[in-house]
């Protein structure tokens, strides 16, 4: 079956049908990367270049593996080094990146629609790492795996609760996009100057009381909470902010037996999140970094064979 | 009686056809056509064209000094003459700031060099230096170099203790203040509106209350004082309701707005459209019917372009990254005919907002075509519609979200002074 898509910008792009592939393409690689052998050769000689404006350690290093373990190789430019720091501009920078034929940008950057910017000007397939508040398919989908492996499945009826700066946060805006239309019902929590405008707009529940926010939810989701915040003057004090948002595991008594908790990491301990609760066997925190090397190679499979006759097999 | 220097034969007024007659660069007559003309004066058929006076521009950024590329006096005064313009104001965000009259003076040199005869140009003096919101300029002298009005236009003077006394110094030689409308702390050049459409796009939006507060501030400090002070590019419901409300209270407070808030909503920035990201945004459809019934209501008094020229360079990056700004004197007057043929202007609230009202608010010429007015007129030709297309910009920025769309009519001439500049 051909896959339609030359650039993967959000969830949004996706057809159910399409989240659907994913997902099977996903299963089978994290089959695959629990082998003692798990390098394949589906890829071989393809080339990903990972471009990351911003830094991300953790999402650069899943792209970076998944591409290998297809036997893709895979080039790194941060922007440190690239022409970015001496005033080139972002057009200047990609087309350089497209001259030398890579079959697909993974991008990373710090502003919302660059993505996109970039994916109406190059030829070859873009996929968004992230773009400033707007967008995180990839994650998203990784949250997606993780959730359906812990729910044999079945996304209907589950409740989730999105924990923290929502208003900031790529991560909840493209996991509320996808994760409603899998027919999550799907919660918000989060002081007022963290929620977006217009929210109610939002397909969600929102509330301000973490109490009230946890009962009876399937999974809880906490976001990173960037401690510049408190200079922007949204928040008075981290120390309040973890008392009135910090999930601790006293929260968790109120939800469904069997919840589970997510973090998209990396997690500031005893802010957003106890310590304790990280390391706890809800927690799939390490679940989702293996689901993430298993949906990159996923959507890189798909994205990189989109124009082979009738695509090759995994 | 003396015999005028032309007669403009046959131009379209209101409906009728007349016959414009000019001695000595000002309105001798005007009359319906076919009257009795003296041998050897120069006749000039309209071909149809309507008649309209010239417009005046109190708001444009002409970039000269320190950003020529964007565009430059001499550029910019060509747009502004193809655009039917006989006077423009510009804003004083250059580099150097026009916060000293060495600086005035060598943009009425520039003017005056390349466009002898006009467009007009009155500099806006910068109202503190270096529009850094903390000192006055000297604007006694900045008035006699030429300046009618002064203003921090986009950088808004956020001491209102400083901003009062602005407006009272600034009154004492007949200068009137122009408040950008955007408390400065409030999302400043985000370029979209906050709402739903920010929030999904990922991008800090600002919203209308933060220009109602900068109008509400103005209103209570103009009516305090008891002394004018101009509200710059208006854009929302809210700050319409406050200004129809202290006029009517007879609070000297006056407004204006520019075409693109009448005709586009946040709509246009959907897709990160840079050419759309203005200051202050776009707002929503409601917004926009506010606006239009605060024009024909005479709420908002004028009607300015906001002309902001950029390089297609700077405007083609990611939308957090780019500068905020339309360009404006290409389409202005194609734009408002649209309007007038659409019926959400009447032709007399279009003359009053671009022609008459600026006049008298920032005491410049105006063309009344009442005997002894300055002729400025413009000969509009309706059948002459244009698609909007960079090469036939005259401004250097081609940066319009009206880009590829169809204007009715143009500009057949401009005469200012008498004398037939385009
Ligand atoms: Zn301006």
């Amino acid at each position: 079956m051909h896959w339609a898509h030359k650039d993967l910008l959000d969830v949004s792009d996706l057809s159910t049908g399409d989240v659907e592939r994913i997902f099977e393409a996903a299963d089978s690689f994290l089959e695959i990367n629990r082998r003692p052998v798990k390098k394949v050769p589906t890829l071989k000689g393809r080339s990903v270049v990972l471009f990351f404006a911003e830094p991300s350690t953790r999402t650069k290093t899943s792209f970076d593996m998944a591409a290998k373990r297809l036997s893709a190789d895979s080039f790194s430019l941060s922007k440190s080094m690239s022409s970015l720091t001496k005033g080139e501009s972002l057009k200047d920078t990609v087309l350089t990146l497209q001259a030398m034929n890579p079959d697909a940008i993974v991008m990373r950057h710090g502003v919302s629609g660059a993505a996109q910017f970039i994916a109406e000007r190059l030829n070859c397939s873009v996929i968004n790492a992230g773009d400033g508040w707007h967008a995180h398919p990839t994650q998203a989908l990784l949250d997606a795996v993780t959730l359906r492996r812990a729910w044999s499945g079945d996304f209907g009826g589950k409740t989730l609760l999105i924990l923290g700066d929502i208003a900031h946060s790529r991560v909840a805006r493209s996991n509320v996009n996808l994760l409603t239309r899998l027919g999550v019902n799907v919660r918000l929590c989060a002081p007022r100057t963290l929620l977006p405008p217009k929210v109610e707009t939002w397909p969600v529940e929102v509330y301000s009381d973490l109490n009230k926010a946890v009962k009876d939810v399937d999974a809880v989701m906490c976001l990173r909470l960037q401690l510049e915040r408190q200079q922007d003057g949204l928040l008075p004090s981290l120390r309040e902010y973890s008392r009135e948002y910090g999930l601790g595991k006293r929260h968790l008594l109120n939800a469904h037996g069997g919840a589970v908790v997510l973090h998209p990491g990396p997690i500031n301990r005893g802010v957003e999140i106890a310590s304790e609760l990280a390391d706890m066997g809800e927690s799939l925190i390490l679940d989702q970094v293996e689901s993430g090397v298993a949906t990159r190679m996923a959507l890189l499979f798909l994205f990189l064979t989109r124009k082979d006759q009738g695509g090759e097999r995994v | 009686m003396s015999n005028p220097d032309f007669v403009i034969r046959g131009a379209k007024w209101q409906g009728e056809a007349m016959d414009l007659l000019v001695a000595d660069g000002k309105i001798m007559e005007m009359r319906p056509t076919g009257g009795s003309i003296a041998e050897g004066v120069e006749k000039i058929p309209a071909n149809g064209a309507l008649l309209l006076p010239a417009l005046t521009d109190a708001h444009v950024h002409l970039r000269e000094p320190g950003f020529e590329w964007k565009e430059d006096i001499a550029s910019g005064l060509l747009a502004a003459a193809h655009g039917g313009f006989a006077n423009i104001m510009c804003m004083a965000n250059t580099d150097p700031v026009n916060d000293e009259v060495s600086v005035t003076e060598m943009m009425l040199d520039k003017a005056r060099l390349a466009w002898p005869d006009g467009p007009r140009l009155f500099p806006v003096a910068g109202l503190t230096k270096g529009l850094k919101g903390q000192q006055l300029t000297n604007l006694a002298e900045m008035h006699r170099a030429g300046c009618k009005a002064a203003s921090n236009d986009g950088l808004p003077v956020h001491n209102t203790e400083l901003f009062r006394n602005a407006v009272e110094y600034a009154a004492n030689w007949g200068m009137v203040v122009i408040d950008h409308c955007e408390d400065p702390d409030m999302a400043p050049g985000a370029g979209v509106n906050e709402g739903e459409l920010s929030s999904r796009l990922g991008l800090k939006g600002a919203p209308t209350a933060g220009e109602a507060i900068q109008v509400a501030r103005d209103i209570l400090l103009a009516q305090y004082l008891d002394t004018p002070i101009h509200v710059a590019h208006v854009s929302c419901r809210q700050a319409v309701e406050m200004l129809a409300d202290a006029k009517r209270r007879g609070v000297p407070i006056t407004a204006e707005t520019c075409p693109h808030y009448l005709l586009l909503t946040e709509d246009a920035v959907e897709g990160y459209d840079t050419a759309a990201k203005v200051n202050p945004p776009l707002r929503t459809m409601d917004d926009v019917l506010a606006i239009r019934q605060a024009l024909n209501e005479g709420v908002i008094d004028i009607l300015v372009t906001d002309h902001a020229p950029h390089a297609d360079h700077e405007k083609e990056v990611p939308f957090a990254e780019a500068p905020c700004g339309i360009s404006g004197l290409d389409t202005a007057l194609p734009l408002t005919m649209r309007m007038v043929d659409e019926g959400i202007l009447d032709m007399e609230t279009a003359i009053r907002a671009w022609c008459l009202r600026p006049a008298e608010i920032f005491g410049l010429p105006s063309c009344g075509f009442a005997a002894g007015d300055s002729a400025d007129f413009v000969l509009y030709d309706p059948s002459a519609s244009w698609e909007v297309r960079p090469e036939l910009m005259r401004s250097k920025g081609k940066n319009t979200p009206f880009m590829g769309q169809t204007m009715p009519g143009r500009v057949n001439a401009l005469f200012v002074g008498g004398r037939r500049i385009v």
